[in-house]
């Protein structure tokens, strides 16, 4: 395709109406940010972004209403992970059972690299359990590599407490009662 | 003051001398040049719907109540930060580069800037002293010799670096500041016609006053072709946008100082913003009046007694110089870069020619003026 | 005071034109290029001794401003490592030495016929107004300075038609 150049007129070509219409611009972005409407940035460490509903931020352990872990160290999410930033140590066979009263074990240890972690939701997805959820977080740092890998402590710490919606195990138990069929410890 | 007065006139001479030639360098133009870049980034922040820096405090100062913080919202305290961060920072000597230059040519950028302030009236009198360092009968023609040596740093910085990107910013710059090296010298012409003498103190005087009882008779307004033609020759002396081709950072790195570090890259930085300053003295001092206000007597040199109407002066000047530095910042970020063969076109196919004209029509109306 | 001046400048210019052409240290042809601006930085001090303010002022502007930034410019383009590595050929120095001493025959000569004088007033004060006025009166120099004027212009209108490459 030719795209036609127009001629230009005498003060297009002159060049200096022009430059007065960018003075212009500038000058008025300069008014307005120093007495209209302030600056449109934001001064980060003093002032935070809201992220959005659905942002996937740093992945977390949340714990249930009770206060019991949710996770239930099955390494759905160590083995979905496509930058295998995170690691689970299981407990073991003598190992720890979980804190909670219809789940059979816990991990020992649950460590997610945030170097690594590409925020994919990968994690959060594959969970059987709903223990792991992308937060909001955005801002991870830290002075050494160390510092980066977050542990168990830490990440339920940072997770919280979720409230669940549906209540799959109360629901399982209910379901079980009804048929007279115990799966679960009560 | 009684010493003094018994010293011979030589020695008084050389002493004052020196002591303005200290308080011009150190009182004045230095802290300017440092503010300047602050100022720099202050109004590039506003243009740009930015805060700008805001976050150096100094720990006293910043405790007072309202006002601390207002200056270090300010940025008041930022090129404090910038000059100890320059100092502190590695100064890396490349392996392939030739060492004297690259030594010498961070200074040769710098003195020539510092060295044509001598000329400039900054104010009329201030006791018995004249506010100007040297009074040249040739003044212009000095400065304009100085500002050419200015040319040999960049040059010098490109070659001694003996690497690809600033050997280009400098034959860039080379080229650039003779082209418009001769621009600039020739939309000076027309003034001098008007004024009749090269000493700047003269060309002050003859800006005195008003015509018609309220436009002064300022240069910028008899040639307005002149101090536009000089306005942009300016930019492109200084390497300012849109005629930072020497530096260009998105097609030359750096350019010139791609290869520098530390204090002696700071010393290239302080060098552009001083020779802006200078520039803007200049044009004061050629097209708007120099220390003069056409108001309340403002345009007569104040008398031996009349310290504050000399302190005015001073401030005028400062004042007038504040607002083209301004213009300085201002329009860089405005205007894109031209492209090289558009600079060199603008100068000799537009200015030049443009310039001569001027002279012409100059010497013809003061022909039939004075028939 | 004045002498002082004139012998330190005097010095600095010959000791700097010395090391424009018989540099020991470094045969660079930049290094030639930048005390050839050193020479004429201190030419431009004894224009002012002498009064000539305006000379020594265009000295620097014309000559050290814009001709050597141009000799710069064509140094820096072209391959210097030529020069670093050409030798002082005999006959060459031989017949430089025989120029030299031709001309500064001459000179010594002049010098010895007119005689050194200590009251030798120029023929003008070197103020930007009077050099004007004797250039551009027709009784002085204006026939000279329009012919130069024309040698210039001549010599700018055959680089362009060297530079051009095609002509029709």
């Amino acid at each position: 395709m030719i795209v036609k150049r127009e001629k230009l007129n005498f003060w297009e070509r002159l060049y200096l109406p022009a430059l007065a219409g960018g003075l212009k611009v500038t000058a008025t972005h300069l008014v307005n940010t120093l007495f209209k409407r302030g600056a449109v940035t934001m001064e980060y460490p003093e002032q935070k972004w809201t992220v959005p509903e659905g942002y996937r931020g740093a992945p977390y352990l949340v714990k249930d209403q009770d206060g019991a872990t949710k996770c239930v160290s099955c390494q759905l999410c160590e083995f979905v992970c496509p930058p295998k930033a995170i690691k689970i140590t299981p407990p073991g066979l003598a190992g720890q059972t979980a804190d909670r009263a219809n789940a059979e074990k816990m991990p020992l240890e649950f460590e997610i690299n945030m170097l690594r972690c590409i925020f994919c939701g990968f994690c959060q997805e594959v969970c059987p359990e709903e223990a792991i959820f992308l937060m909001k977080d955005y801002s991870l740092t830290g002075t050494n590599r160390a510092e980066m890998i977050y542990n168990k402590e830490k990440l339920l710490e940072l997770g919280g407490v979720h409230h669940d919606q549906i209540k799959k195990w109360e629901h399982k138990l209910d379901e079980a009662k009804e048929q007279e069929m115990f799966p679960v410890k009560d | 003051m009684d010493w003094f007065n018994h010293l011979n006139p030589d020695l008084q001479f050389v002493l004052l001398s020196a002591v303005k030639v200290l308080a011009v360098l150190f009182l004045a133009l230095l802290p300017m040049v440092a503010y300047s870049v602050l100022a720099e980034r202050k109004i590039s922040a506003w243009i740009q719907d930015r805060v700008g820096p805001n976050r150096v405090a100094l720990p006293l100062l910043s405790g007072i109540p309202f006002l601390g913080s207002f200056l270090t919202r300010l940025g008041i305290w930022q090129p404090i930060a910038d000059g100890v961060k320059s100092f502190l920072k590695e100064d890396f000597t490349p392996d392939h580069v030739r060492k004297i230059y690259f030594w010498l040519a961070p200074a040769i950028t710098l003195i020539p800037a510092f060295l044509t302030v001598a000329v400039i009236p900054f104010g009329s009198t201030l006791g018995a002293q004249k506010m100007v360092i040297a009074d040249l009968n040739v003044g212009i023609l000095y400065s304009f010799g100085i500002v050419s040596l200015g040319v040999y740093g960049i040059v010098l910085a490109g070659y001694a670096s003996n690497s690809k990107y600033p050997f280009l910013g400098g034959i860039r710059s080379s080229a650039q500041m003779i082209s418009y090296e001769i621009a600039m010298g020739m939309s000076v012409v027309s003034v001098f016609m008007l004024v009749g003498d090269l000493n700047l103190s003269k060309v002050i005087e003859y800006q005195a006053g008003t015509t018609l009882g309220f436009i002064p008779n300022w240069l910028v307004f008899k040639q307005p072709v002149a101090f536009v033609i000089f306005l942009v020759a300016a930019f492109a002396e200084t390497n300012r946008l849109p005629f930072d081709l020497p530096e260009s950072e998105t097609e030359l790195v750096g350019g010139y100082n791609t290869e520098y570090s530390s204090m002696k890259f700071a010393l290239f930085f302080m060098g552009e913003y001083a020779n802006m300053i200078v520039s803007s003295a200049m044009m004061v001092t050629l097209f708007f009046g120099g220390w003069t206000l056409p108001f309340f007597g403002l345009d007569q040199r104040a008398e031996s007694a009349q310290w504050l109407t000399g302190l005015a002066h001073i401030g005028i000047f400062v004042a007038k110089m504040l607002v083209l530095m301004v213009v300085f910042i201002w329009v860089r970020w405005m205007l894109p870069r031209f492209r090289y063969d558009q600079l060199m076109d603008l100068g000799w196919r537009r200015f030049i020619p443009l310039a001569l004209a001027n002279i012409l029509a100059t010497a013809v109306v003061l022909f039939l003026l004075n028939k | 005071m004045q002498d002082i001046l004139f012998y330190i400048f005097a010095a600095l210019t010959l000791f700097f034109g010395f090391l424009v052409v018989v540099n020991p240290f470094s045969r660079n042809p930049v290094t030639s290029a930048m005390f050839l601006v050193l020479t004429i930085a201190s030419l431009a001090g004894l224009f002012v001794l002498l009064n000539a303010f305006f000379l020594a002022a265009v000295q620097i502007l014309v000559y050290a401003g814009a001709v050597m930034v141009l000799f710069l410019f064509v140094i820096m383009l072209m391959d210097i490592k030529e020069e670093e590595r050409r030798r002082f050929k005999k006959f060459g120095v031989a017949m430089g030495l025989t120029a030299v001493a031709g001309l500064f025959g001459i000179v010594a000569k002049t010098i010895a016929e007119s005689g050194v004088g200590a009251g030798l007033k120029p023929a003008f004060e070197g103020d930007t107004k009077t050099l004007g006025t004797a250039l551009f009166s027709s009784g002085q120099f204006l026939l000279p300075f329009e012919i130069v004027s024309i040698l210039l212009l001549v010599a700018m209108v055959g680089v362009i038609l060297l530079s051009k490459k095609d002509l029709k």
